[in-house]
């Protein structure tokens, strides 16, 4: 019928609509993820295979980050220990600096660029090409087989990295203690394990897997709903990257928070 | 080719779907007949890639009934309507050859996620069938990226075939090649057919393949049909001067 239609008028206004559109269809993918998650079958052989992708092909990178902020952070506090003539507390400080917070940081900001950024374009292109269409009309769960493996491969995969890049970074850290206060390896992770508390490493480990998990949900969502053409792909990469980093940080105030809260409880 | 007495495997009625204001099929009505093949011409963005895209399940209707091999896809569970998909072969515009995987895994992966219990040596077999019947038995081991386009749409329709589909949907499948390609992706079409005893449904506005793959025409205009019938039947007879006009642009008078 003819006439002025209300149809297409914004609610609040066009951004503050698209806004809440866009939260909830992030929600409603982070809920058929839970949904799909936990239903058979279970795609063990592709959780493997992005696992080894996110996981080894990784390793230089975060080893070689690791080891960097290991040196770097010894070599910058031990000016200010030497003030107070406490550099033997340099294993200590490094130790809980390494464990609480810059190794799960600095391996989920890595992450979050390399394999969050891949997910999304990869995911982005097959949408394009309509490959993600292909699996759907030959009956395969497309979102199980992209979105669920990749999700809970970067969810259990961050926190190993983690790990990882707490013992790189902590061997670099040795390195320069070992080099300016001739302290031996035995000695410095005697000091390094008395500082860090079992809240610490529980607390380390939980906080990586949300960093996983955020990774892999964001690269996915944003890779799922690319628009259409090779400038959608860009952008989903790009966002993925954006948005994991953005959320990552988030998560790390929180959760410093709520560690705190327990901590001096 | 049929007669009402044929049994129908795709019957379409009052189909209608918009895009916000754009209202691309509004009203279609389709029958395709058991071992047919029936042409859907159209120009550009006339909707008829939405009607196919609609059987399968990739976009929805606003209204109207859709009843495939005798069911309404309206009332089928999620699992149900996949056991329907895998009669119905698509053949996507590009392809859309899974670029991670070589030529044979794309058409082992949709048989080994349906198809349970299967021996390597079944498996190897089947591709090996298939890939002969395409054309292209030496392409197994490469890359999706080492092929041609027309190459592309040959795996592509393997990888459809190899759940021995009773429905085949062509989406635009001359659309970029060059004319000797086009005359041979025609021939397998025809072929398809024949060998694998399908009903098809044709999408295209290259009306050289339309003649050359189809026993019927169905000609999409304004979201409606307004002419259905053979070749000539369609373009000798046309009324409606769009309709003529599209057979004077394919063949130049």
């Amino acid at each position: 019928m003819p006439g002025i239609s209300n149809e297409n008028k914004p609610l609040i206004s066009k951004k503050i609509d698209r806004f809440f559109i866009g939260l909830a269809s992030a929600f409603s993918f982070v809920k058929r993820f839970f949904q799909e998650a936990f239903k058979p079958p279970f795609e063990f052989r592709e959780i493997m295979r992005q696992s080894y992708e996110i996981g080894y092909r990784s390793l230089p990178l975060i080893s070689l980050t690791g080891f960097i902020v290991g040196i770097v952070f010894t070599n910058q506090s031990r000016p200010s220990l030497t003030e107070f003539g406490a550099t033997s507390w340099l294993p200590a400080l490094i130790s809980i600096a390494v464990v609480r917070a810059m190794g799960p940081l600095v391996t989920a900001l890595i992450a979050a660029g390399k394999v969050g950024s891949s997910i999304g374009a990869e995911i982005g292109s097959m949408k394009v090409t309509e490959q993600i269409d292909a699996m759907e009309v030959s009956a395969i769960n497309p979102f199980k087989y992209l979105v669920v493996t990749r999700t809970v491969a970067t969810t259990f995969m961050i926190p190993i990295l983690v790990m990882y890049t707490d013992f790189v970074a902590l061997m670099g850290s040795f390195l320069s203690v070992n080099a300016n206060e001739l302290v031996s390896l035995s000695t410095f992770f005697v000091q390094v394990f008395e500082a860090i508390s079992f809240l610490d490493l529980f607390s380390s480990i939980i906080k990586s897997l949300v960093f996983g998990f955020t990774i892999g949900i964001v690269g996915c969502y944003k890779g799922y709903n690319s628009s259409k053409g090779t400038e959608g792909v860009g952008k989903a990469a790009n966002a993925s990257v954006v948005m994991a980093m953005f959320l990552i940080f988030i998560e790390e105030l929180l959760f410093l928070q709520i560690v705190n809260a327990i901590r001096y409880a | 080719m049929h007669n009402e007495e044929n049994e129908k495997v795709v019957k379409i009625r009052g189909l209608k779907k918009s895009f916000d204001e754009n209202h691309v099929l509004m009203g279609v009505d389709l029958d395709l007949y058991k071992g047919e093949n029936l042409v859907v011409l159209g120009k550009s963005g006339s909707g008829k890639s939405v009607l196919i895209k609609i059987m399968v399940g990739l976009l929805t209707q606003d209204e109207g009934d859709i009843e495939i091999l005798g069911k309404n896809t309206a009332g089928l569970s999620l699992k149900e309507f996949n056991k329907l998909r895998l009669k119905i072969g698509f053949s996507f515009q590009h392809s859309a050859l899974y670029d991670s995987m070589t030529v044979k895994e794309n058409l082992v992966f949709p048989l080994t996620r349906n198809i349970k219990g299967l021996t390597r040596k079944e498996i190897d077999k089947k591709v090996d069938e298939l890939l002969d019947a395409v054309g292209l038995p030496q392409s197994v081991n490469q890359m999706p990226s080492e092929l041609s386009g027309g190459q592309k749409k040959r795996i592509g329709v393997a990888r459809t075939l190899i759940l021995n589909p009773e429905i085949m949907l062509y989406d635009e499948p001359t659309a970029g090649l060059d004319p000797i390609t086009c005359g041979d992706i025609n021939k397998l079409i025809t072929q398809v057919r024949e060998q694998f005893n399908t009903s098809s449904i044709v999408i295209t506005h290259d009306l050289t393949c339309a003649k050359a793959t189809g026993d019927r025409m169905a000609v999409l205009l304004d979201g409606q049909f307004k002419a259905v019938g053979t070749f000539e039947e369609v373009f000798n007879n046309a009324s409606d001067q769009r309709v003529k006009s599209f057979y004077d642009y394919n063949f130049i008078k």
